[in-house]
Parts: C-alpha cells; structure tokens; sequence
C-alpha cells in the first residue's frame, strides 16, 4: 500500500514537476530573450567591455561610461550607422540594431579604443 | 658644490653643434628647474636657484615665450577637482618669471568637453597673465560634438582648414599644426594631405638658418603608440622641416614632461595644467592619474621658453606650479 502511494506520489510529482518544468522552461526562455533585446556595453580604463559583442537583430545596445574621462561611441562605416555625443562619467548611448551585419566602433576621442557589434 | 662641478663638467666638453648626449643630460634636469643655453655651440646649465648671479644679457633671449598646456576646464574628478584653481597658479607661475614672456602658446585640450562656459572661463582666467597675445592649438578635447566649429570661431581665425597657421616673430618663424582631426579608428594623431601640402608651402621659401617652433596638441613623434601618443603622418611633416638648422617641436596631450633630440630637432612635450597622467606602460590606461593632493602641483606645470637672435638652439624650461 505504501509503495504503490509512493509510486503514486513520485509518479505525481514528476508529473507536476514536469508540468512545473515546463512552464518555468518556458518563463525562463522568455526571460532570456527580453534579457537579449537590450544589451549593455562597459566602458572603463580606456576599454569598450565586452570588446565584441553577439547580439540578435532587434536588440537595444547601451554603452555606459564608467571611466573618469570622457569617451564617444563612433562606428566606422561612412555614412555612420551610429554616433553617440560625448559621454562624460555615468552618461549612456544606445543604440538598436534593425540590420543584421558587423558594425565596428571607435572612441573618436581616443581612437585606439575599439569595439565590434556582430547582429545576428 | 655639486651643481658647480656639473656645470664644470658641461663647460669642458667639446661641442661642435648640438651634443646630444650633452644636451639630454641638461634637458633631464630641467623638471627639477635648471636651464640649457646654446652660447657659441656649447651647453651650459644652471640651476634656477644661481639664476640671480648670471648676467642678463648672457642668460636671457630676445625672443621669450611661454608654453601651457592641457587645462581641461571642467574637469572636476579627483585627480584635480579644482582645475580653474590650477590654471591660476600657472597664470601666476607665469607673471612671476623674472624675465616677462612676449606671449603664449596653448597647445590644446583648453577644454575638457567643447563647452562654451569651459572656453570662457579660460579666456577669463589667462587675462590676467602678463602676456596678452595667446596662440592656441586644438586638442581632442576641444573640437567635441562639432567638429571643431566653435574651436575655430574662438581661436582659429585666419587659420587654414582644421585651423593650421604659421606667424613670426623676432625671425623665429611658428608653426601651428592641427592633429586632432578626423581620427580614424585604431589611429593616432593624424596631420592629413591638406595640412602636409600647406606646410611644405609654408617652409619652403625660408631660409635654413630661421628657427623654427613648431607647436601642435598630440606629439609628432612615437611617444607610446599603444595609447595613442604619437602622429600617423608626422614623418612627412618633418621631412619639410629637414634642413633647417634648429627646430623645436612643442606638444602635449600626455600631461607629463618629455624630451628627445633627433639631429637637429628637440622634441618637447609639457605637462598639463590640470592633472597628470602615468607615465607609458606604467598603468593600465593613459587617464587621470591621482597623486597626494599635497603633490599635485609639483606634476603641473608650465614651460618657459627663450631665444636669443643669432643663436640656433631655443632653450626650453620646465617649472612646475610647486
């Protein structure tokens, strides 16, 4: 009797649990594709954090300026796809990738400083 | 004691044009304040301290001029939160030079973020400096947002392209270069076609014994290219300036002292007016570097310029606003 209740139980249990699996699975995919629409890039100590950032097309990319000296976001291409005005210490930049593509960018303060967004 | 036996040492050398061992020896100790003077081919120092005892004549130029640099008004972090404070006490560095400079050259970043109000308080703050005339130069810094429009209205008139110019005076003839414009990514300073073309013209009819002061923000030679210090085209431009026999190249950009002869030519960098930065390699990137606040003025600093006609080489001084 109490074996087939824990049969029972178990079985109701990997049934819930699986239910529950499955929604939280589904909550959990959810979650992560509105984390992916919006994207954050650091810069600090003279540096675009990450370097090269993956994203998917419709995804909002914000660069956030975290060094003590100003910086600008720039991409290369001619005519710019995007230009950012001079960020100064805690001032942000975004962007939203509409086109897939590989959009590098600079600082045109400090051109050594570059980055890569890839749209996938 | 020592000083004098330095001197002595100096004075028995035997120069035929510039030494350039001689010379790097003297010009390492500008930052602790002596002086280098060409007289008759041969380098001699003093210290700032005996500067009472030397003769006026023998010691001071015709032509005298000061250089500042980096003032970056409206930077306020901790490495300086008192730039306009600073910039007086350079101002004040300046009216108190036993010898009253003619003018001043600025060699950019004036500004730290291209605004009107940072522009005006500068403007402010150097009128009450002895030399009225100043001659500017853009850094980054100051042709921010748009692209150097108001950088030009305020300082660049009668400048060519980007703001390039050339002026003399007492038969030094200065050159005004623009290095800061439309940099390309993963670039340094850069000069561009229209600018090298103008300066080959420039030069080109003055005779090889005028001196030349060529001032510009980024160094025109290879400082630490890893954080940008240094000029993608600056080979071309001192290919013109080859057969004059005395150029001086003062820049800034990298808010610290250097030097460097090449042949004829003395490479000089200020520091800044506002705050220092490391020196290459030896921090993680080129930002504000925070010192003691009770040590931030012995790392500014102005630069004291002479030139005497009929010599060749400017003798170039570093004080700091300690």
């Amino acid at each position: 009797m109490r074996r087939s209740v824990s049969i029972a139980g178990l079985a109701a249990a990997l049934v819930l649990g699986t239910v529950g699996f499955g929604t939280g699975q589904t909550s959990r995919v959810a979650n992560a594709q509105e984390k992916m629409s919006m994207m954050e890039v650091k810069i600090d100590n003279f540096t675009f954090g990450p370097a090269t950032l993956t994203v998917s097309v419709g995804t909002t990319v914000t660069w956030i300026n975290k060094d003590d000296i100003p910086h600008t976001v720039v991409s290369t291409d001619d005519p710019k796809t995007f230009k950012s005005k001079v960020l100064d210490t805690d001032e942000k930049f975004s962007f939203t990738f509409s086109k897939a593509g590989t959009y590098p960018y600079f600082c045109s303060i400090h051109p050594k400083m570059t980055g890569k967004v890839i749209v996938q | 004691m020592s000083e004098k036996k330095k001197d002595e040492l100096l004075n028995d050398h035997n120069h035929d044009g510039v030494d350039r061992r001689g010379f790097l020896k003297c010009m390492a100790w500008a930052g602790t304040g002596a002086f280098c003077v060409m007289k008759g081919g041969v380098l001699n120092s003093y210290s700032l301290s005996r500067l009472s005892e030397i003769s006026t004549p023998d010691m001071m130029g015709e032509l005298s001029f000061v250089q500042i640099s980096d003032s970056h008004m409206g930077f306020n972090k901790p490495a300086n939160p008192d730039v306009a404070g600073t910039l007086k006490a350079a101002v004040d560095k300046i009216n108190a030079l036993s010898r009253a400079p003619e003018f001043m050259l600025h060699t950019g970043d004036i500004s730290h973020l291209s605004k009107p109000e940072e522009f005006d308080t500068v403007d402010q703050i150097l009128k009450s400096a002895t030399p009225k005339d100043v001659f500017y130069v853009p850094g980054e810094h100051d042709v921010l947002n748009d692209d150097g429009k108001q950088f030009m209205e305020r300082y660049g008139k009668g400048g060519k392209g980007a703001g390039w110019y050339s002026f003399e005076k007492k038969g030094v003839h200065f050159i005004g270069l623009v290095n800061v414009m439309n940099l390309k990514a993963g670039g340094l300073g850069t000069l561009g076609h229209d600018q090298l073309e103008w300066l080959e013209d420039d030069v080109k009819h003055l005779k090889h014994s005028t001196p030349i002061v060529v001032f510009a923000h980024i160094p025109l030679w290879s400082v630490y290219p890893q954080w940008g210090w240094g000029t993608d085209d600056s080979a071309q431009a001192l290919a013109y300036l080859k057969k004059f026999g005395s150029v001086t190249v003062l820049n800034g950009h990298i808010h610290q002292t250097m030097q460097k002869v090449e042949g004829s030519v003395t490479f000089h960098t200020a520091a800044s007016t506002a705050f220092p930065q490391p020196a290459p390699g030896k921090a993680d990137s080129p930002g504000p570097m925070k010192v003691p606040a009770e040590q931030l003025k012995s790392v500014l600093g102005i630069t004291d310029v002479n030139y005497k006609q009929g010599k060749q080489a400017l003798a170039v001084v570093d004080s700091s606003l300690a």
